[in-house]
């Protein structure tokens, strides 16, 4: 029996990005293999949730868990993770935000249904066949989970220690997060394993970045040439940097694109798309009603660019109206008025 | 006015359409004019009111927008905020960077399923009293026709289904209302056919 | 009334119970099902003679992208679909880049086009060589029965050395430094614009590239080696591979280039029946007329199927349009590659298994290995191209955009983005026919198919079990992918029937 301690790796609602940053981890994942056992890991290994159930509760040191929770299975495994593990860490954005899954959420259950089984112009269903919880043929039974109406962060299901932020997380951060936690060597609980200012901060382009903004018109970058070294919002083009926790090197920067704001947001705010709403209007030039409309029709979907990683984790958590009908045939009652 | 008097004229939440639902209203007052002008309204009746709270600001430029979204997700139907003339600001520019948030806000609140007029802006200065309380009054009328928002409520009910897992979980399971399998409810469910006996 | 009410609970309660104890005994499930990009679960199971009657291969996940996607930018389609899959992001990002240049109506310029090329070649090489020694690979380089902690890369690290575990990840890690230099990031890359990508290459990177390169071709050809001298060399393996447990006979379908060559990165639609000869051949905007996806109400997963056919149900044979992708697929759909020892490594997989078609799934181990060199000898030619370094890789779309689609061919077979937008660009509808989809219903097969064959008398061990896995390993499916859609799920309605097929009640949950 080995003395190592023991470390799970779970996926939820995931595109399993964060599982590929673990391989991403290159050279070194031989010394962390060494150090630690790893006792789940589905992509990679064979462990069932049957293993994992045989475990004593608190006996595994550290569980990374990835994606949104939106499932009936993700839920009772991530608690059944929770029981078995001394630290929960939410791992990327879909854990810490709810991340791209969680845009769903200015959805209802019932208009993804209706797209995907009606009106898929490939798909060919003149029953309307749906997937069912249970479907039994001829004496046998298989299951689905049920599917959540709404997407959550694995914060709002269990108590999460910490989080290590991004879509995905970058092997450098992952790897100084791991030697931390190995070695006990911790901040407070709950907090964010990420440095605690803007992206600004870290940016190459931060130079031409001006004091006062004053943008004048909001460009698309796929319509406009993008100058390679100037601060995307000086150029018009918007980018999530002064919302956006710093951390990740900037390397959608790099790659000559603005930031989407993967990281959330830092410590001192709690809603990142209201946050960058608030810098990017506040530094337009117009000044009356009608330039104003007009010039932030530029912006064409604000809450799939501001919230695109965080609508889930957002003040509103998400669309209303449409879940008043789906909150009657969950709940089986009227919902309070 | 007396005071009685402003309180019966001021509040129109008595015996409206939705049976005696009260608008929760916040309202983000700036200090140099919105404010005044409130004080100087003798609205502090309306004030006191439990449905109706005013936050004194420095300069409308102040309020976050987080702020908004804060208040109606601990319940508030509707959120005012009052600012300076534009060209009047203490600050001088505040109230433009409010009037740019403003309409930015406007158009999640609406993508996010809120009725915009549930928002609303007001450049008040601080001599007009008598606008903060036409304002106020509007604005109650309004949000009063639309409703509750009543976010707590459905935060509560969409976590439900969390619950329902920890029920069914538990073994709370067996039968429920017998339906008629006709075409309507078989549309869009699985029919299950288990052969007993 | 409140008697009949009671006397029906107590029926419909006895009756669950019977069913589960009747369960308990007779219903083996693999859950969750590993390595693998993706959830699933197989339910197996057995009748009275514990031989198997039934298997369900599951996928229980879904997140909604075609809904969600719906008011979004098409720009921004690149960057949000790569999240359906963090394994194949680049797939999706390509595809998505692709169907924006359709949409607009834009050529990009031929570096734009190359970069792309070279981006998306360094991806399916790394990211076949991930399935290789990490995902469905250890199956036969630890051994398929080997135990379970064994089963894994520690395991092939174990066997081989830690000299070759470092060689393995060294290599993927420099390759995917290419995608990572030219996108950001190897994960969730964010080069793709319409008319062309964000980024040129630079002297300096496409030298050192070039390196990285010509190692990967020793790397792909140092794979196919491993794999001849511990799967081909063992008898036991090569009766696994020809088994009738893991064949199926069905169409394929690959995109080839002008002269029927597997292409990743463009090409047009192949569809050949299952005795190899062409049954169809379409450019990807014709999608619709061909393919076409089912619905089963046991899984959250779409069938795709060959439209001209019609769904057959779970069948093989040229009766059914059930078809496959991924890399069998291409071999068998194509006549060749465009590239000299890919080529050679095809001619040689096919001599030895009988010529083409091979209907063996889990020759998609080693027609993926063959893959690996194709894709490391066109990154080659790309990064010696001068045209590689230019700086005009970017064309500004002026028209109006309608409607775009874009295929590639991800690693895991053929790859649709489809999306219709207003005129300002911003999204309708999307349709994404998914890689994973066009081998579901076959893999349902194949996992059903290896239980019947392998499982008898009751008798099971986790080391056969494992063999059942390795019946969907193979196709090295991607569940993120194939279960983007969001089907949620509806109640269940119960009906009670007695003997005498009269409907007793029903019962709605």
């Amino acid at each position: 029996m080995s003395a190592n301690p023991k470390i799970a790796l779970y996926w939820c609602a995931s595109c399993g990005g964060c599982e590929e940053s673990v391989v991403d981890l290159a050279e070194s994942i031989l010394d962390v293999v060494g150090a630690v056992d790893i006792v789940l890991w589905p992509v990679a290994m064979d462990f069932k949730r049957a293993d994992i159930e045989a475990m004593a509760d608190g006996s595994i040191a550290v569980a990374l868990v990835n994606g949104a929770v939106r499932s009936s299975e993700q839920e009772e495994m991530v608690h059944l993770l929770r029981r078995k593990s001394a630290l929960v860490v939410a791992y990327g954005s879909c854990a810490h935000q709810g991340g791209i899954p969680g845009l769903a959420n200015q959805f209802s259950r019932e208009d993804l249904l209706r797209t995907v089984y009606e009106e898929s112009p490939s798909t060919v269903n003149p029953e309307r066949t749906r997937p069912a919880l249970r479907v039994v043929e001829d004496g046998r039974e298989v299951t689905l989970p049920e599917l959540w109406q709404v997407v959550r962060p694995l914060g709002a299901v269990i108590d999460v220690d910490y989080t290590i932020p991004g879509c995905p997380p970058t092997a450098k951060l992952l790897a100084g997060a791991l030697a931390a936690i190995l070695a006990g060597q911790l901040p407070p609980r709950g907090a964010v394993l990420a440095p605690d200012v803007a992206l600004c901060d870290e940016c190459p382009r931060k130079d031409s970045k001006p004091v006062d903004l004053a943008i004048t018109e909001f460009r698309r970058p796929h319509l406009v040439k993008l100058d390679p070294d100037r601060c995307f919002l000086a150029q018009g083009v918007l980018c999530m940097g002064p919302a956006t926790r710093s951390g990740c090197e900037a390397l959608c920067i790099g790659g000559w694109m603005p930031c989407t704001g993967c990281f959330g947001p830092t410590s001192r705010v709690a809603d990142q798309g209201a946050k960058i709403l608030s810098s990017l209007a506040a530094n337009i030039e117009p000044k009356t009603d009608e330039e104003i409309v007009t010039m932030l029709a530029g912006i064409p979907d604000p809450v799939g660019t501001f919230y695109r990683y965080g609508l889930a984790a957002s003040r509103l958590r998400a669309k209303i109206a449409e879940r008043e009908i789906a909150g009657r045939e969950i709940a089986g009652r009227e919902p309070k008025p | 006015m007396s005071r009685e008097n402003a309180n019966e004229e001021g509040d129109p939440g008595h015996g409206g359409p939705t049976n005696g639902f009260r608008a929760r209203i916040v309202a983000f007052f700036c200090n140099w004019c919105t404010y005044t002008a409130a004080d100087l309204a003798g609205v502090s009746r309306l004030k006191h009111s439990p449905h109706f709270r005013i936050i004194r600001v420095m300069c409308s430029g102040r309020v976050d927008p987080q702020f908004v979204l804060e208040a109606f997700a601990r319940g508030a139907d509707g959120v005012l905020i009052g600012g300076c003339h534009p060209g009047d600001c203490h600050y001088m520019e505040g109230n433009y960077k409010c009037l740019r948030r403003f309409h930015l806000l406007k158009r999640v609140l609406g993508d996010m399923g809120i009725a915009a007029e549930r928002l609303r802006l007001e450049w008040i200065s601080a001599s007009e009293g008598e606008r903060v309380k036409t304002v106020v009054n509007e604005l109650v009328a309004q949000v009063t026709a639309l409703g509750p928002l009543g976010m707590p409520g459905r935060f509560a009910d969409w976590d439900l289904e969390m619950k329902h897992l920890e029920a069914a979980v538990a073994g709370a399971g067996g039968g429920g209302e017998a339906v008629a399998a006709g075409p309507e409810a078989a549309r869009g469910r699985e029919e299950a056919v288990i052969h007993v006996g | 009334m409140t008697d009949t009410v009671d006397t029906m609970e107590q029926v419909w309660n006895e009756g669950q119970r019977r069913a589960a104890a009747t369960y308990a005994t007779r219903r083996l499930t693999i859950d969750p099902i590993t390595r693998l990009e993706g959830h699933g679960k197989i339910d197996i199971f057995l009748d009275a003679a514990g031989d198997v009657e039934r298997a369900y291969f599951q996928v229980p996940e879904l997140r909604g992208f075609e809904q969600f996607c719906v008011g979004r930018p098409a720009e921004d389609m690149p960057q949000i679909t790569s999240r359906v899959c963090g394994v194949c992001p680049t797939a999706h990002h390509m595809a998505a880049t692709k169907a924006l240049d359709a949409l607009y109506q834009v050529e990009p310029p031929p570096a734009a086009k190359k970069l792309r090329e070279l981006v998306y070649n360094a991806f399916m090489l790394e990211d076949h060589a991930l399935h290789v020694y990490v995902l469905g690979g250890p199956d036969f380089l630890v051994g398929p029965e080997a135990p379970k902690e064994m089963r894994n890369l520690i395991g092939v690290i174990q066997k081989f050395g830690v000299a070759t575990g470092q060689r393995v990840i060294s290599m993927r890690r420099r390759i995917r430094e290419i995608v990572g230099t030219l996108g950001g990031k190897p994960i969730h890359p964010v080069l793709g614009l319409p008319g062309g990508v964000a980024k040129p290459l630079a002297e300096a990177d496409r030298a050192r590239f070039a390196e990285v390169a010509k190692e990967g071709l020793e790397f792909a050809q140092f794979t196919l080696q491993v794999f001849k001298d511990v799967v081909l060399a063992n008898p036991e393996y090569v009766r696994l591979i020809t088994a009738d447990a893991y064949t199926h006979r069905t169409y394929y379908m690959g995109l080839v280039d002008e002269r029927n060559r597997t292409a990743f990165y463009d090409g047009q639609v192949r569809v050949v029946d299952p005795e190899g000869v062409e049954f169809a051949r379409f450019p990807i905007a014709s999608y619709l007329d061909h393919i076409a996806e089912h619905v089963e109400p046991w899984s959250y997963v779409k069938f795709c199927y060959l439209k001209q056919l019609g769904w057959r149900g779970f069948v093989d044979g040229k009766e059914s349009g059930v078809y496959s992708v991924a890399p069998l697929a291409r071999l068998n759909a194509a006549e060749g590659f465009a590239t000299p020892e890919a080529e050679a490594a095809r001619a040689e997989l096919f001599a030895a298994l009988g010529g083409r078609p091979v209907h063996h799934t889990l020759a998609n181990h080693w027609a993926r290995v063959v893959e690996m060199i194709a894709a490391a000898e066109r990154l080659r030619e790309l990064l010696a191209d001068p045209e590689i370094t230019s700086t005009d890789v970017r064309v500004i779309p002026r028209a109006t955009p309608k409607v775009g689609i874009g295929v590639v061919e991800a690693p895991r077979g053929t790859l649709i983005h489809h999306y219709e937008t207003d005129e300002r660009g911003l999204i309708r509808k999307a349709n994404l026919i998914v890689a994973t989809q066009g081998n579901s219903a076959r893999m349902a097969m194949s996992v059903e198919r290896a239980a019947k064959s392998l499982i008898h008398g009751g008798a099971v061990s986790e080391g056969l079990l494992n063999k059942v896995e390795m019946a969907f390993r193979a196709y090295d499916p991607c569940h993120g992918c194939a279960a983007h859609t969001l089907p949620g799920q509806m109640g269940l309605i119960a009906r009670l029937i007695a003997p005498d097929g009269t409907v007793v009640r029903t019962i709605e949950r």
